[in-house]
């Protein structure tokens, strides 16, 4: 095995470039949780990278690319965090089939860089066992030098090298600090120590041994426990202060998306009329410049002014996540989560399924127990996602007049979105409760949830949420609300009468709203809405594009403006009917995609969307004849 | 009941037996002159601090502890909890770590003598 190992390095060191160039062969990031793996990883590759998903399953594989300062490039794959070599969640089992090469999509890695915690050295260690014994060259990256420093912890980095027969770096991901001996190692530049034969560990005690005898003939003098970590948990994990400030925070999250995010919602809307305008005076008056105008950019545009609000929401969750509070949020949510049957762990999914259900099913991957697992995933829907607001802040505006009820802290309008945020955690935590005491009882999982210390987030990682959530956000508005939107506009254009497009009365999308009426109307609502209730099948943003497409068409109200429309043809009873309708269905076709990749089946999205649907139904049924 | 059977069921990753005999004693000496007691964690208020002698968990559960750092003969000192003390934050090997009481019921751990209580 040393042999191997050794051999490896020297290849690697004589030519490097044929090698890397001719297999294509990636190097690997592997870490415990913690290690700051991800930092480093985005370090190395700032926007040369792009996140996909492991084929077959829902793991997400974050590849990247880093340039040496010779020019030269190398793949690089971040992989999840990993306690050891013998796999317990699917993610785990991810890394570990990457390493070992059983993976046919990337094969062996052809070197891996393993980052460990300095902080944490004695305990980290016990991985680099079983990974320096997979015989690929391996860096080990000892992250977070700042914090072993400023804490008064320190090692001697070359007998580590010589104990473990590997390159050692000291580096700080966060800071920048010695990521040329990281460049260096990928350059094949490294000296390599002697190799050496690591003893083989089977158990996890041994392992243990192993990495604390190490530590102590590396002269590792561990550092002094985080002050500032104690000090903010005491604040933080306060019995009394603790939950306080967990609404606190949840509160402001939502009142600067609403109140904050309303000024840049207005900017981007105002920007998209005006070179709507222009477009239009620019084009002659033709059925072409109908579709660009009504169908295109009055459609898409009025999903695209959500992006702000949708920014600001990943924002904060991303800070929250990297500064390490939402550990403890997790922590303190816990107990409210065992209620319902779920675990602290699901917090996390279900908080940012409030931007969008999508990424937060694909987080539930964290949760090791599959039953649980399966629960979250369905009840994950039900968590008002960013779509949601913008057919929320439409009925609401027009229907809802602007009042203050608690003085100036809340008003009518916020305190409707606040009362439907908590209708739909309502039926999720229902919903829950009904899952777990029925099909997906399992015996309670142990909840082991390791606390990071807490960290300024960095620029540069919030910088990169935010850049990734826009490309997504942007992407779907420019395929499938564009793709609805020009389907949508033909139906209202066709058939055609003596050359003209029909009224839209008339049209096979008035017909299809007709159609549906009948279904409908028992919740008070009307063709029209009807069509936005076809229509936001596909994402439920698309009615407000919807509606504005189709009452744009209708000269009379395009005067009146949609709002104005609106409330002609709906009474309170129907609008409140509608919002209700909202935040019970599953209208949302990614999320069945996701949730069918992630479920491996149909059964599942399909119980789902019927569950909804049929809540929905019975949910505006009922509004609209109590306030009928 | 049911639950019973099944823990009797479980394989445990014992590191001795010596703590069900000891566990026994002490209950009949009430423990005032032994130098240490045995207990659970669940019995850690904040501060206090312990050594981890078994865990009765089953094997794939006791690993991922043991992966965290709750290894036999590790000492383990409570931290702050979740309101209402469930779950607790422990201390252990270098880092922070929440368990709620339902698993730390089965981590058997010998008290360190308090100096401050009687």
């Amino acid at each position: 095995m040393s042999d191997c190992h050794g051999s490896s390095i020297t290849q690697l060191a004589e030519s490097p470039a044929s090698a890397v160039s001719r297999t294509s062969k990636h190097v690997a990031l592997i870490g415990p949780p913690n290690s700051g793996k991800t930092t480093l990883f985005n370090r190395l590759t700032g926007l040369r990278q792009k996140v996909a998903n492991f084929p077959g399953v829902t793991v997400e594989r974050h590849t990247g690319v880093t340039v040496l300062p010779d020019g030269r490039e190398i793949p690089l794959i971040d992989l999840p965090g990993l306690y050891s070599l013998s796999p317990r969640s699917e993610d785990e089992q991810i890394a570990y089939d990457v390493l070992t090469g059983q993976r046919g999509d990337t094969g062996k890695p052809q070197a891996i860089l393993l980052v460990l915690d300095s902080t944490n050295l004695s305990r980290h260690l016990m991985l680099a066992a079983p990974i320096l014994a997979l015989g690929v060259p391996t860096l080990i990256i000892l992250n977070m030098a700042d914090d072993l420093r400023s804490r008064g912890g320190e090692l001697d980095l070359k007998l580590l090298a010589a104990q473990l027969g590997a390159p050692v770096a000291l580096v700080s991901a966060r800071q920048g600090e010695g990521l040329d001996q990281v460049f260096r190692f990928l350059a094949g530049a490294m000296p390599k120590p002697a190799p050496v034969q690591l003893p083989i560990l089977k158990d996890v005690p041994s392992c243990r041994s192993w990495a604390g005898r190490i530590g102590q003939q590396a002269r590792y003098r561990s550092p002094a426990p985080p002050k500032w970590t104690r000090r903010l948990d005491a604040v933080f994990l306060h019995p009394v202060a603790g939950p306080l400030i967990f609404l606190a925070v949840v509160i402001l999250v939502f009142q600067t998306i609403f109140g904050v995010a309303d000024p840049a919602k207005d900017a981007v809307d105002k920007l998209i009329h005006v070179t709507g305008n222009w477009v239009a005076s620019v084009l002659p008056d033709s059925l072409f410049r109908s579709l660009l105008l009504d169908g295109v950019w009055n459609g898409v545009g009025s999903v695209v002014v959500f992006l702000p609000q949708v920014l600001l929401l990943f924002l904060f969750i991303g800070i929250l996540e990297d500064s390490g509070y939402l550990a403890r949020a997790a922590l303190i949510a816990d107990r409210t989560m065992a209620k319902v049957g779920l675990q602290g762990k699901s917090f996390i999914p279900l908080l940012s399924a409030y931007a969008c259900a999508v990424p937060a099913i694909m987080a539930t991957r964290t949760i090791e127990n599959k039953r649980d697992r399966m629960a979250t995933i369905l009840i994950a829907p039900f968590m008002t996602c960013s779509a949601r607001l913008a057919p929320y802040t439409l009925i609401i505006a027009a229907f809802i007049p602007n009042r203050p009820v608690l003085g100036s802290f809340l008003g009518a309008r916020a305190l409707s979105m606040l009362g439907l945020y908590v209708l739909g955690f309502v039926a999720a935590v229902v919903t829950a409760r009904v899952l777990k005491s029925s099909v997906l009882k399992s015996r309670r999982t142990p909840f082991m949830l390791e606390m990071p210390a807490y960290r300024w987030p960095t620029v540069q990682s919030l910088s990169l949420r935010l850049l990734d959530r826009s490309v997504v956000f942007l992407r779907r508005a420019g395929t499938v609300i564009l793709l609805v939107m020009v389907v949508l506009w033909i139906l209202a254009h066709v058939p055609l009468a003596n050359g003209h497009s029909p009224k839209i009365d008339n049209s096979v999308a008035g017909m299809l709203g007709h159609t549906i009426e009948p279904a409908i109307k028992p919740l008070g609502l009307n063709w029209k809405v009807g069509i936005g209730l076809i229509t936001s099948l596909a994402a439920r943003e698309t009615i407000v594009a919807t509606l504005g497409s189709i009452y744009g068409m209708d000269p009379e109200n395009e005067k009146a403006g949609l709002e104005a429309s609106l409330q002609h043809d709906l009474t309170l009873g129907g609008a409140v009917a509608l919002l209700v309708f909202f935040a019970f269905a599953m209208q949302c076709i990614s999320t069945i995609a996701v949730v069918r990749r992630e479920t491996g089946g149909w059964k599942w999205p399909i119980l789902q969307f019927t569950y909804m649907g049929v809540l929905a139904y019975i949910g505006a049924f009922v509004a609209f004849h109590i306030l009928r | 009941m049911a639950r019973r059977s099944t823990r009797k069921a479980r394989r445990t990753l014992d590191k001795d037996f010596g703590g069900v005999h000891t566990e026994t004693m002490l209950q009949l000496s009430g423990s005032k002159t032994q130098p240490a007691t045995l207990a659970s964690l669940v019995e850690l208020g904040r501060g206090d601090a312990a050594t981890l002698e078994r865990i009765d968990l089953p094997a794939d559960e006791a690993r991922r502890l043991m992966e965290l750092g709750f290894l036999p003969g590790t000492r383990i000192t409570a931290g702050f909890s979740a309101p209402g003390g469930d779950p607790r934050v422990f201390q252990v090997d270098g880092s922070e770590v929440a368990l709620r009481r339902e698993t730390a019921r089965h981590l058997a751990v010998r008290m360190e003598k308090k100096t401050r209580r009687m």
